[in-house]
């Protein structure tokens, strides 16, 4: 089975969707964290 | 505190040798190798570029981990508060975090793999296809953690700006 990570753009676009994870669950359950 | 400015100088300095050559490998060696192989010119890279670029690539990240460690010791943060994401310091201890998991890929499952892959280790050909497989998927892991590494870090200095 092919990975995302088996393709650059698989990886970028995981690398981003990662980081707007991230990014909600600081602002959300850290935000006095942020 | 001078040793503070000078710290975090080290810091983006080998961050930027460490992350570079992790893009370099990524975006142009490994694609550059499989050409390369097909042509049957790849010994040339695989004997005397990638070798060197890994010795860069492992030593700027021990660089990066504890140029990073320090700044967080003495500049009041904390290792441990920012690994337990205390508040006001979650955004530092993600990228903390993800460098963190990142060095460990670096010095636990690429460079033992690219050993043997290189020729430094002997390995025969199913040990080398197979730490070949696990080298590449765990850089590939670690460019794709590279992208919130830097967002966290890069946004660690301020408050992290809300878009809705």
């Amino acid at each position: 089975m092919k990975l995302p990570l088996d393709s650059i753009w698989g990886t970028i676009i995981s690398g981003l969707v990662l980081t707007v994870i991230l990014y909600v669950f600081v602002v959300n359950f850290l935000s006095k964290g942020a | 505190m001078p040793d503070l400015v000078i710290d975090r100088w080290l810091h983006i300095m080998a961050g930027v040798a460490w992350i570079g050559l992790l893009y370099y490998f990524n975006f142009v060696q490994a694609p550059g190798v499989a050409a390369a192989k097909a042509d049957g010119t790849a010994a040339g890279i695989t004997k005397h570029i990638a070798p060197r670029a890994l010795l860069w690539f492992r030593w700027a990240a021990v660089v990066t981990w504890l140029t990073g460690a320090y700044y967080l010791e003495r500049s009041g943060i904390g290792i441990l508060n920012a690994l337990l994401l205390k508040a006001p310091h979650a955004s530092i201890g993600i990228g903390a975090w993800l460098g963190t998991i990142m060095i460990f890929n670096v010095w636990v499952l690429i460079w033992p793999n690219q050993k043997k892959v290189l020729g430094i280790v002997p390995a025969d050909d199913a040990v080398k296809a197979k730490a070949a497989r696990v080298a590449f998927l765990a850089s590939r892991t670690n460019t794709m953690l590279s992208i919130p590494m830097l967002f966290f870090m890069v946004t660690s200095a301020h408050p992290l700006p809300k878009f809705w």
